[in-house]
């Protein structure tokens, strides 16, 4: 377990060292000069050669590489051309916006779809079976961002249960958060969760051929009570995997729903910062966002472990 | 063939349709601006009324349909024209340095959602449908690369591949003559799969203004155009998102159909 | 009054009819054995009994359990009878356990599940029948997990499961089919045991006739969903009246007679062959190890012989045919095929290659199921400088696949459309089609049906005849390496522990493993002059 977890470990922080270079590699594509651009046209030679300095422009590319991995180590993410205040305040604020509402989603998917592709297995072929699965299959081709736009039209338009857009903040108590973050959790979570039923029925199909549910039968058990104490633990493998891929889909899906809802969360700040060629603010928060999916990632993967316990003895 | 696959390809094709239609006739000029007449809800005139510039909504569809397809298929062409020779050589060289880089190339590219790559791309060159293309193809490369090198695996402990090397094939030879033939069903339902996923991907894109840019149409952009009125014309938000998943849930309902039409196994049993 | 009375069961599934009258009895404590081959309806009598049909099936007549009939019992009370009056045991073990629970767990399963006992109760019974079925948890805590155990000691696991609540009745389907000869020996004593020990009754399916003869006191002989013939073992062996039954133990103790052995000049030569694998690290800082799958392995084929190859599972012996079909490296030592090395310099030698030939074990993975059987038997003229074309390369199809006893039309037809014995008979006519001075069959005839295992034998003695043959015939199969070799070797970890000329090998065995080995090895008895 221990071996394998450090493995595990290794390899993240491979992902994220390969990562990090491939995005400072990009940006440093991007044509033209931060400090002319932030200075205009017109600036002197000796001002524009300061705020390089200011900026770490001044160093060696590969130098300046590490030192933006350093600093980002460190809590201190660079200044943003833009508005001249540090990344990591920019970021932090938004970051709690965010990071929260893919994990809800996150949270409300699992929460559904369990349920519903355990229900749908066990009824294979019934009509239980058969409108979850319709269900799932129109969930699966709604775009989260328009179901979010409906969502606001009826429950916060039409009905007035909700507020249109914008967030309470965590000041208030972490239910008033969690109330504004609501619709968009849902918005981005049934979609997720129609994917996720989908696997769970799948993976419990196959399981069910298995010898040993068949064993598991001609032990006694009923059909149900083999579903549960047989199938579902195995069905987790292959179902531990799409959750993994899913939170990236819902961290990107975060980003694009704050836009409907108007939440101050990292998707706002990347897009303001993408027209105002802030492109340090673009780094960093491109860098965070592939940071959370490879941890969370590095989480599944331990999750592995504690269902096989064929992966914990390999170690 | 099932009533999936029937239900499918028609929808799909429905959509297909309209857009290649789109190219010598729409009912109105899909950018002629036509302000008296904004905001008309659908009617004989304009079927799917008319936007807050009084654009015909109907030609907007049609000739958005030509965005989303042309985005998602070219993204589908990328990740199998690279992921599917990947997946190939990985499993060709199973447990080598080849194969290890390969798979950890791939766990690095699913770091990066279609949309992180967007953004990376749009910093840098700016807006445009060829960004959509290039961040959901590249999405779609370890997609496509893992789906081959699983199934290439369980190919290559079959004793015809064994029977294969005696007879002095190269694994180059073996992979094209025996593996690529045997994984092509399994590509063509991931394809289809990878084209709704890639629709998906593109009105997302759009949206958040990263994808087509004006004047080209798009549905995604229709919908952002739409946001701030939908309490006022919920026809500018709803037409748009019926368009998309129609297109999405016929390619899905096609993509089933196909795998179980395609799957020997289940053909010998129903025959 | 019989434990299970079984009477004019019949059975169809989704309108295709699986069983046809089929009655049989057991009484407490007795054995009765069904037999047949594939497609006979055995393992389906085995789970009408359980009530464990596939979905659309329907069954008729009476299935008697202590005189109350099964067929119409509620679920309900099929689930309380299964695992607590009836036990079953299935063929493949290293499916039939949960791998993410512990063997404990599994195993207090069956008492629990029925509320025979408290907890504590049946942690100790299942600890008592764990230790019954030769698993003490001195050596075997509760808290193993399947894939730490061997395929002999899962199945063991698999009837402690059934038999943790004493059952009445005992199924065991093919219980020892996926299992050595020397593991198979215990499993079978282990079950005998049971029944002598529990007066259980024990229905036993197996396609094994010499497992049958050892095993049954009745024997329940079925073809095509209908009982041939049935009796009690001793009678029914000495006097066998129906066609089919005597047809089949003909062919499991099928004799074929091979033309004498020619030439003594060596054609293959094996000096020191080494096969290494790495295996995982186990620990994290430290070295990986090997395992030595192929160890210090020489032997020298002589052209026109035939040489058997016999060992156990995990005895190296696939590894060893690869290493010589130049399809893996060695790491010390020398293969050398008429003189020449098959790897050389780290290279398959195409030169060598050219003069070999394999044929597999299973009739259904052999082949692209995409190609026609023209392209699938001309594969290995990719090896030749100058492969024969047009009306030559026609004739040389023609002329192999009637060899092999097919017609030179099946040239046109997809695999699919042909049997398992069929697709063999494709698969050695592949093998030929290049003349090969050299042809390995790995356990080619191991997945067949035994009388469709007799033809294949005999086609093999006449292409001997016709074609001069030299092979290397790989099998865990003793009696088929008794009849189709000149000469046999004995593998066991790795090693050659013993060889020698066949009939000498298996009549007086010199090495302690060749002896377990034989005496292992379930035997029919001499049923021609009848069994008295």
């Amino acid at each position: 377990m221990l071996r394998y977890s450090l493995k595990r470990l290794i390899s993240l922080c491979l992902s994220l060292a390969v990562a990090s270079v491939v995005i400072f590699a990009v940006i440093e594509v991007a044509p033209g000069d931060p400090a002319s651009f932030m200075l205009g046209v017109n600036a002197q030679p000796d001002t524009l050669a300061a705020l390089r300095a200011e900026l770490g422009l001044d160093v060696p590319k590969h130098e300046r590489y590490f030192n933006w991995v350093g600093g980002m180590l460190t809590g201190d993410f660079g200044t943003s051309y833009t508005y001249r205040t540090p990344v990591s305040d920019m970021i932090a604020d938004r970051m709690w916006v965010s990071l929260p509402l893919a994990l809800y989603a996150l949270t409300l998917s699992t929460a559904i779809a369990f349920p519903a592709g355990i229900y749908a297995a066990s009824r294979r072929g019934k009509p239980g079976d058969i409108a979850v699965m319709g269900a799932t299959q129109l969930g699966i081709a709604v775009p989260n961002f328009w179901f979010a736009m409906m969502l606001v039209l009826i429950f916060a338009i039409n009905l007035r249960l909700f507020n249109a857009g914008g967030f309470a903040g965590w000041e208030d108590g972490i239910w008033t958060g969690l109330h504004s973050l609501t619709l968009p959790a849902i918005a981005l979570a049934l979609p997720q969760a129609a994917i996720l039923a989908r696997v769970m029925r799948s993976a419990l199909l196959d399981i069910l051929g298995e010898d040993f549910m068949r064993t598991a039968r001609a032990k006694g058990l009923s059909r149900r009570q083999a579903l549960w104490r047989h199938g579902v633990r195995n069905a987790l493998i292959p179902v531990l995997t799409i959750i993994g891929l899913q939170f990236s889909f819902l961290l990107a899906g975060a980003i694009i729903i704050e836009q409907v809802f108007y939440l101050p969360g990292l998707g706002r700040l990347v897009f303001q910062a993408i027209s105002s060629r802030d492109l340090i603010v673009v780094e960093s928060v491109v860098m965070l966002l592939v940071f959370a999916v490879i941890i969370v990632n590095f989480l599944v993967d331990l999750a592995y472990a504690a269902v096989d316990p064929r992966l914990r003895s390999r170690t | 063939m099932s009533r999936n696959l029937i239900l499918g390809a028609c929808l799909s094709s429905l959509v297909v349709l309209a857009a290649l239609i789109s190219f010598v006739w729409t009912p109105y000029d899909h950018a002629a601006l036509d302000i008296p007449a904004k905001l008309q809800p659908p009617d004989a005139q304009h079927w799917f009324g008319t936007d807050h510039f009084g654009r015909d909504m109907f030609s907007m569809i049609m000739v958005g349909a030509r965005t989303s397809i042309a985005v998602a298929l070219v993204a589908v062409g990328i990740g199998m024209a690279l992921g599917v020779p990947l997946g190939l050589t990985a499993a060709a060289r199973k447990g080598s340095w080849l194969d290890e880089l390969i798979m950890r190339g791939n766990d690095l590219v699913f770091a990066f959602p279609s949309l992180v790559i967007a953004i990376l791309i749009t910093a840098v060159f700016g807006a445009g449908a060829i960004n959509a293309i290039i961040a959901i193809g590249i999405f779609n490369i370890p997609v496509f690369a893992r789906i081959t090198r699983g199934a290439a695996l369980s190919l290559w402990e079959r004793e015809f591949i064994m029977a294969a090397r005696v007879a002095g094939k190269g694994a180059a030879r073996i992979s094209a003559e025996h593996i690529l033939p045997n994984v092509a069903n399994l590509l063509i339902v991931q394809g289809t799969i990878q084209f709704s996923l890639g629709i998906l991907a593109e009105a997302g894109l759009s949206y958040v203004g990263l994808g087509a840019q004006p004047p080209t149409p798009s549905w995604g952009r229709m919908l952002a155009d739409a946001q701030t009125m939908v309490g006022i014309a919920p026809h500018l938000a709803l037409i748009p998102g019926f368009a998309i998943i129609l297109t999405v849930l016929g390619l899905n309902l096609m993509g089933d159909g196909l795998r179980d039409w395609l799957d020997p196994r289940i053909r010998v049993a129903r025959a | 009054m019989s434990l299970l009375a079984i009477t004019n069961l019949s059975l169809s599934v989704h309108a295709a009819g699986i069983l046809k009258d089929v009655s049989l009895s057991i009484d407490p404590g007795q054995i009765v054995a069904v037999t047949g081959e594939s497609g006979s309806g055995k393992s389906m009598t085995a789970l009408a009994v359980m009530q464990l049909l596939p979905n659309g099936a329907r069954t008729a007549g009476s299935v008697l359990l202590d005189g109350k009939e099964l067929l119409d019992r509620p679920e309900a009370e099929m689930c309380a009878l299964r695992g607590a009056s009836i036990g079953m045991v299935f063929q493949e073990p290293m499916t039939a356990l949960n791998p993410v629970k512990t063997i404990g767990d599994q195993v207090m399963e069956t008492i629990l599940i029925h509320k025979a006992m408290p907890k504590d109760q049946a942690q100790d019974r299942a600890r008592e029948v764990l230790t019954r079925v030769g698993l003490p948890p001195d050596k075997f805590p509760l808290g193993r997990y399947p894939h730490e155990l061997s395929g002999g000691q899962r199945q063991r696991v698999v009837i402690a499961m059934a038999i943790a609540l004493r059952p009445r009745l005992l199924i065991a389907d093919e219980p020892t089919t996926a299992l050595d000869v020397t593991t198979q020996a215990q499993i079978l004593d282990l079950l005998k045991g049971l029944v002598s020990e529990y007066g259980m009754g024990l229905l036993m399916i197996t396609h094994d006739l010499a497992v049958v003869a050892g095993m049954a006191d009745r024997i329940v002989v079925m073809r095509r969903g209908e009982v041939v013939e049935t009796g009690p073992t001793r009678h029914l062996l000495a006097n066998m009246r129906h066609p089919y039954t005597r047809m089949l133990f003909e062919a499991s103790s099928h004799q074929v007679s091979l033309p004498d052995a020619t030439g003594r000049a060596p054609l293959l030569a094996l000096n020191g062959v080494v096969r290494d694998y790495r295996l995982p690290r186990t620990k994290l800082f430290g070295d990986p190890g090997h395992h030595r799958a192929v160890d210090n392995v020489s032997f020298t084929l002589n052209r026109g012989e035939r040489l058997g190859l016999v060992g156990e599972s995990g005895c190296g012996k696939s590894t060893l045919t690869r290493a010589i079909l130049g399809l893996e490296d060695v790491q010390q030592g020398q293969i050398l095929l008429d003189g020449q090395p098959v790897f050389a310099g780290h290279r398959p030698n195409l030169e060598v290659r050219r003069k070999m030939q394999v044929v597999f074990q299973d009739p259904f993975g052999s082949f692209n199921p995409r190609h026609r059987v023209a392209r699938l038997i001309t594969e290995p003229f990719h090896l030749l400088q100058a492969p024969p074309t047009g009306s030559e390369r026609q004739d040389r199809i023609a002329e192999m696949l009637t060899a092999v006893g097919l017609t030179p039309e099946d040239a046109g037809k997809y695999i699919h459309e042909f049997s398992g014995g069929q697709r063999q008979r494709i698969a050695i006519a592949r093998a030929l089609i290049t003349r090969p001075q050299l042809i390995l069959f790995d356990e080619a005839v191991s997945a067949l049906d035994v009388s469709v295992r007799a033809q294949i034998l005999d086609l093999l003695a006449e292409l001997c005849a016709a074609y001069d043959l030299t092979y290397l015939f790989i099998s865990h199969d003793l009696s088929v390496v008794r009849t189709i070799t000149d000469r046999v070797m004995v593998m066991r970890a790795g090693r050659i522990v013993e060889q020698g000329e066949t009939e000498q090998v298996f009549s007086d065995p010199q090495h302690p493993y060749t002896r377990a080995l034989i005496a292992a090895a379930p035997r029919l008895p001499d049923f021609g002059r009848g069994a008295a």
